[in-house]
C-alpha cells in the first residue's frame, strides 16, 4: 500500500494524539499487571527460552510493550484520506506507550513490596516480587521496568522506520526463535523420529531452552526464508490462483491428494507423543466437523454438543466393557467395537431428535441457552442413580478394550498411531459427508434457513425438518468421536463430557471459519494441537495452566480482528463485512448499476 | 377469461392486540386472473399476504384454495399447494448466489434427500440438474440481467430493480399456480416499471400464473388488472374493474382523507 500511495510529510513530533497514548498505555499497563497477576511469569520462569538470558515467564511480560508500541503508530491507510509519512512522531508515541506500560509494572513492584494482598489475589507472592525485582531490590525493579517499557515500546515504534522487507525479516526472526524455543518437547521428539537428533543437539540446550548459537542457527534461517522463501510461497499461491476451471481442478486434486499421502505417510515416521497429539486433535476435529454442520452450515447455536460425544462414549463403554454394573442381568453383551457402533449411531441419532424436537422451533439465543441446559441434563443423567447401575455413576465404566480391526490391530490408548488412523478414518468420513451435503438440496436449505429463517419457509422448506436434520447428522459424527474416545482411553467418566468440552469445540469452529472444512481443520490444529483439548494436553504443555485465559484472549481477539475465522467460508465472509465486501465489488465493477436503459445487466464483469 | 375459482376468502379477520389489520373479509380469485389489491397506508394489503400465506393466522374465517382449508397450514405447506409470494421490504437470500436464491425455492418441488446426497446417486444428479435448469429458466424470463456471469454472484450485488425481479423469479421457481406479488415495481424507474408490467402479463399468457398483485402505482395497476380490489382499514371498500373503482366515491374518500368526526 505505501510504495503506491503519496505520502504527506511525516508529523511533528510533539503532534501528537495524547488522548491515544494514554489510552494504550493503560491499557498495556492494565494487561501487564493483569498477566503478572495471573501467575504467568512466576509460572512460566522455568520455561527456559534461551539459555541462559531469557525465560518464557519474562516474555510474558515482555511482547506485549513492543506490540503495543508499533500498533500505537499503526493507521488505516483509507482512499482518499492523506497518510503522512512515519517517522520520530512514532517513536515518541511508542516509547510513551512503553513508559507508561513499564510504569504500572513499576507500581506493581512497589505496592507487592508494601502490601500483602495475599488473600484476595493468591498469585500476590514474595516470588512474583523477586522476579519482577530481578533479585535486586525494589528500586532497582522499578528503574528496570520503566527502562524496559520505554524502550520496548521505543523499539516497537521504530519498526515503523524501517523497510518493510526489514520489518519483515525482524519479526520472522523473533517468532522462529521463540516459536523453536517454545515447542522444544515436541521439535526435538520429531527431529529424534526423523535420524535429525544432531540437529536438536545443536540447537538446544541439555537442560532446555535454546541454546546461543542455536538461537542464532534459527534466526539466520528465519531471516533467509523472510527475504527469499516467502516470496516463493507466495509467488506459488498467486499462480494457483490465477489458474481456472479444469486446471484449478487439477491443482486442487493434487494438494487433497499431498493431505492425504501426509496423513497416512507421517504417523509413520512421528514418535508416539506427537502421535498422541495427533489422536486428540482427530477426535476434536470430529466434533469441530459435526457443529460445522450444525452450526455454520445450518446456523442453529448448538451449546449443549457435548451430549452427543457423551452418549457415542457411554454406549461405546457399555457395550463393549466386561465390567458388570448393578442394573445388569448376569447377561454382559460385550460386543464387537464395530457392532458396538451401529448402536451409537441410532441412539445418537435418537438423542439428536429427542433433544432436537422441542428446541427446534426456538431462535437463536433461547436455543442456546435450552441446548445448554440439555448438555448438562445428559451428563448428569449418566451420574444419576438412576443410570447408574449401568454407567457406574461417578465411578464411570472402565475396562473398555481397544478396537479390533480385523486381527490386524487392537486399536487402544497405547497405540497412539493406530487410534490417529481410526480418526483420520472417520475425520474422512465427516469431511466428505459435509462436502456433500453442502453442495446438495439439503445443504442449500441450511444456507437458506440460516440467512432468513422465515422467508425461507415461505419458500417452501419445512424449517423444523431441515433443522433437526442438520441436528441429527451433527449428533451421529459427534458421537463417533465419543466411541474412539472410549475405545482410546479405555474408561468414561461423567468428568470426561462436562460444559467446557462443548464450548472447547465451538472455539474451535469460531475461531477456524465456521462453515469451512479447511477453517475447521486449521482450528483444531492451532487450538487442540498447540494449546490442548480441555483435558489433553497440547504442544504448549506448560501453558496447561494459562490454557483457558489464552482461549479467552485469542477468541476476544478473533472477534474484534478477524470474526470470520482463521480459513473462512466466502459467504460468512461476506455476511460479516458486507460494506466491504460490495465496495469491493464495485471497484472491480461487478456492481450493478441498475438499468435506466432497460436493457441493461449485461455490463462485463472485470 | 377467467377460468374454475381457485382460492376464495371468507369471512377473514386478523387482530393483532386490539388492532383490527383484517374486519370480514371477502376474497376470491379465479383461475387466470390478474387481481390487484390497492389501497392506502397501513390498510392492511401486506397482512392479506401474511395471512394467505400462512405466515399470520388469522382469528376467524376462511381460505379455502383448490377446495381444501389452508387454514393452521404453515407457510412451507401453503407454499407446497401452489402459492408462492414475494416480499414488499425485499428479502433476498443475500449471500447465496442468484442462482442459489432460485435453486432453494424448489426445495418442496424436489426430494432428493441424504443418501442420494452421499451417495451420488443417479437419480440424486438428475435431480439437480433439473434444479438448476428450471431456475436458469426462471432467471432467463428477466433476460440476460441475471444470468451469465452473474448466476454465481451473491444476491447482495443487485441493484434494486434486479433484486425485486430476482425475487419473483425465486416465486416463479417454486412451481406455483398463485403468484402473491407485494408492489413489484415499487422504486423502479418508469421505464423499468413499464417493462415489468408487460412482464406481469406474460407470466399469465405464457407460464400461466394466476396472479394477485398489490401495487400503489396506478398506472400499473390500470395496464394489467382485471379486477381491483380496494382494501381501507382492513376491510373491502371497493371492488370491480379499474375504471369502476377509480371512480367511486369511497375509494376517493379512502385515498384522500375521511371528515374528521368519522376518523375519530
Ligand atoms: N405483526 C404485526 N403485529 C402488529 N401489528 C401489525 C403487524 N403486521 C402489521 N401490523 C399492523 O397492521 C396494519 C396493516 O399493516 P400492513 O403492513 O398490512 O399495511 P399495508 O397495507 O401493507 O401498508 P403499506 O402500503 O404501507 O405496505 C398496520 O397498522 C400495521 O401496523
Ligand atoms: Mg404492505
Amino acid at each position: 500500500m505505501t510504495d503506491t500511495t503519496v505520502l504527506a510529510p511525516a508529523r511533528g513530533v510533539l503532534d501528537q494524539d495524547w488522548r491515544k497514548i494514554v489510552n494504550y498505555g493503560l491499557l498495556l499497563a492494565l494487561a501487564e499487571v493483569f498477566i503478572a497477576l495471573a501467575n504467568m511469569p512466576v509460572g512460566l520462569d522455568d520455561f527456559i527460552l534461551i539459555e541462559p538470558i531469557l525465560s518464557l515467564g519474562y516474555v510474558s511480560l515482555l511482547w506485549l510493550p513492543l506490540l503495543l508500541g508499533y500498533s500505537i503508530g499503526t493507521e488505516k491507510v483509507l482512499e482518499g484520506v492523506t497518510s503522512h509519512a512515519k517517522g520520530a512522531r512514532e517513536v515518541v508515541a511508542g516509547a510513551c506507550v512503553g513508559l507508561i506500560g513499564g510504569g504500572g509494572v513499576s507500581g506493581l513492584v512497589l505496592l507487592l513490596d508494601n502490601f500483602d494482598l495475599r488473600d484476595p489475589l493468591v498469585n500476590w507472592s514474595p516470588q512474583l516480587l523477586a522476579l519482577l525485582a530481578f533479585d535486586n531490590g525494589v528500586g532497582y525493579g522499578v528503574g528496570v521496568w520503566l527502562a524496559i517499557g520505554g524502550g520496548l515500546g521505543l523499539l516497537g515504534g521504530s519498526m515503523h522506520l524501517i523497510a518493510p522487507l526489514a520489518r519483515r525479516v525482524v519479526s520472522t526472526m523473533v517468532l522462529a526463535v521463540v516459536g523453536v524455543a517454545v515447542l522444544e518437547t515436541i521439535l526435538s521428539d520429531i527431529a529424534e523420529d526423523l535420524f535429525l537428533e544432531w540437529l536438536a543437539d545443536w540447537i538446544y540446550f541439555i537442560r532446555g531452552g535454546v541454546s546461543l548459537h542455536g538461537a542464532a542457527t534459527v534466526a539466520v534461517v528465519a531471516g533467509a526464508y523472510a527475504v527469499w522463501g516467502s516470496k516463493a510461497v507466495k509467488g506459488a499461491k498467486a499462480s494457483y490462483q490465477a489458474l481456472e476451471g479444469v486446471e484449478r481442478k487439477q491443482a486442487n486434486k493434487v494438494s487433497i491428494a499431498v493431505v492425504v499421502a501426509a496423513t497416512i505417510l507421517l504417523p509413520l515416521v512421528l514418535g508416539k507423543i506427537t502421535n498422541e497429539l495427533l489422536a486428540n486433535v482427530g477426535l476434536f476435529l470430529l466434533l469441530a466437523l459435526g457443529l460445522n454442520i450444525v452450526i455454520g452450515l445450518a446456523g442453529i447455536l448448538d451449546l449443549g454438543y457435548v451430549a452427543f460425544f457423551a452418549v457415542g462414549g457411554y454406549t461405546t463403554a457399555i457395550l463393549t466393557s466386561p465390567n458388570r454394573g448393578d442394573s445388569w442381568p448376569t447377561w454382559i453383551p460385550q460386543v464387537w467395537w464395530v457392532v458396538a457402533l451401529m448402536l451409537v449411531i441410532v441412539l445418537a441419532g435418537l438423542t439428536g431428535l429427542f433433544i432436537g424436537a422441542p428446541v427446534i422451533r426456538m431462535r437463536g439465543d433461547y436455543l442456546a441457552i435450552v441446548t445448554l441446559g440439555f448438555g448438562e441434563i445428559i451428563r448428569l443423567l449418566f451420574l444419576s442413580d438412576w443410570l447408574g447401575g449401568f454407567t457406574g455413576g461417578a465411578q464411570g465404566v472402565t475396562n473398555v478394550p481397544g478396537v479390533q480391526v480385523f486381527g490386524l490391530a487392537n486399536v487402544r490408548g497405547t497405540d497412539p498411531r493406530a487410534v490417529f488412523y481410526l480418526v483420520a478414518f472417520f475425520c474422512a468420513i465427516a469431511i466428505y459427508v459435509s462436502w456433500r451435503l453442502e453442495k446438495s438440496r439439503i445443504g442449500r436449505a441450511w444456507m437458506a434457513v440460516r440467512e432468513d429463517e422465515s422467508v425461507a419457509e415461505a419458500m417452501g422448506i419445512n424449517t423444523v425438518n431441515v433443522k433437526l436434520l442438520a441436528f441429527v447428522v451433527g449428533a451421529v459424527l459427534a458421537s463417533f468421536s465419543g466411541a474412539i474416545f472410549a475405545a482410546k482411553v479405555g474408561s468414561v467418566f461423567p468428568t470426561s463430557f462436562i460444559i467446557l468440552v462443548s464450548i472447547v469445540i465451538l472455539i474451535v469452529v469460531i475461531v477456524g471459519g465456521m462453515g469451512n472444512i479447511a477453517g475447521v481443520v486449521a482450528g483444531s490444529v492451532v487450538l487442540i494441537g498447540v494449546l490442548g483439548g480441555p483435558k489433553q494436553p497440547g504442544l504448549l504443555q506448560e501453558f496447561s495452566e494459562f490454557k483457558l485465559l489464552i482461549y479467552g484472549a485469542l477468541l476476544v481477539w478473533m472477534m474484534l480482528k478477524r470474526p470470520e475465522g482463521l480459513i473462512p467460508n466466502v459467504r460468512r465472509t461476506r455476511e460479516l463485512h458486507q460494506d466491504e465486501f460490495l465496495q469491493d465489488a464495485w471497484l472491480k465493477g461487478q456492481i450493478d448499476e441498475g438499468d435506466e436503459t432497460g436493457d441493461g445487466g449485461e455490463v462485463a464483469p472485470a | 377469461m377467467s377460468g374454475e375459482r381457485l382460492l376464495t376468502i371468507n369471512n377473514l379477520s386478523v387482530t393483532f392486540g386490539g388492532l383490527h389489520a383484517l374486519r370480514e373479509l371477502d376474497f376470491h380469485v379465479d383461475e387466470g386472473e390478474i387481481v390487484s389489491v390497492i389501497g392506502p397506508n397501513g390498510a392492511g394489503k401486506t397482512t392479506f399476504f401474511n395471512m394467505i400465506s400462512g405466515m399470520v393466522t388469522p382469528t376467524s374465517g376462511e381460505i379455502i384454495f383448490e377446495n381444501q382449508s389452508l387454514i393452521g397450514l404453515d407457510p412451507n405447506q401453503v407454499t407446497a399447494r401452489g402459492i408462492a409470494r414475494t416480499f414488499q421490504n425485499v428479502r433476498l437470500f443475500a449471500n447465496m448466489t442468484i442462482l442459489e436464491n432460485v435453486m432453494v425455492a424448489q426445495h418442496c418441488r424436489t426430494k432428493q434427500g441424504l443418501w442420494g446426497a452421499l451417495f451420488q446417486t443417479s437419480s440424486f444428479k438428475r435431480e439437480e440438474e433439473e434444479i438448476r435448469e428450471w431456475g436458469e429458466k426462471v432467471l432467463g424470463f428477466f433476460g440476460t440481467r441475471l444470468v451469465g456471469y452473474r448466476l454465481d454472484q451473491p444476491a447482495s450485488v443487485l441493484s434494486y430493480a434486479n433484486r425485486r425481479r430476482l425475487e419473483i423469479a425465486r416465486a416463479m421457481a417454486t412451481k406455483p399456480t398463485i403468484l402473491l406479488l407485494d408492489e413489484p415495481v415499487a422504486g423502479m424507474n418508469p421505464k423499468e416499471s413499464e417493462e415489468l408490467t408487460r412482464l406481469i402479463g406474460e407470466l399469465r399468457s405464457e407460464w400461466g400464473f394466476t396472479i394477485v398483485m398489490i401495487e400503489h402505482d396506478m398506472g400499473v395497476v390500470r395496464d394489467v388488472s382485471d379486477r381491483v380490489v380496494v382494501l381501507d382499514h382492513g376491510e373491502t371498500i371497493a371492488q370491480g374493474s379499474y375504471e369502476e373503482v377509480s371512480t367511486n366515491p369511497d375509494v376517493i374518500e379512502a385515498y384522500l382523507g375521511r371528515p374528521a368526526e368519522e376518523a375519530s
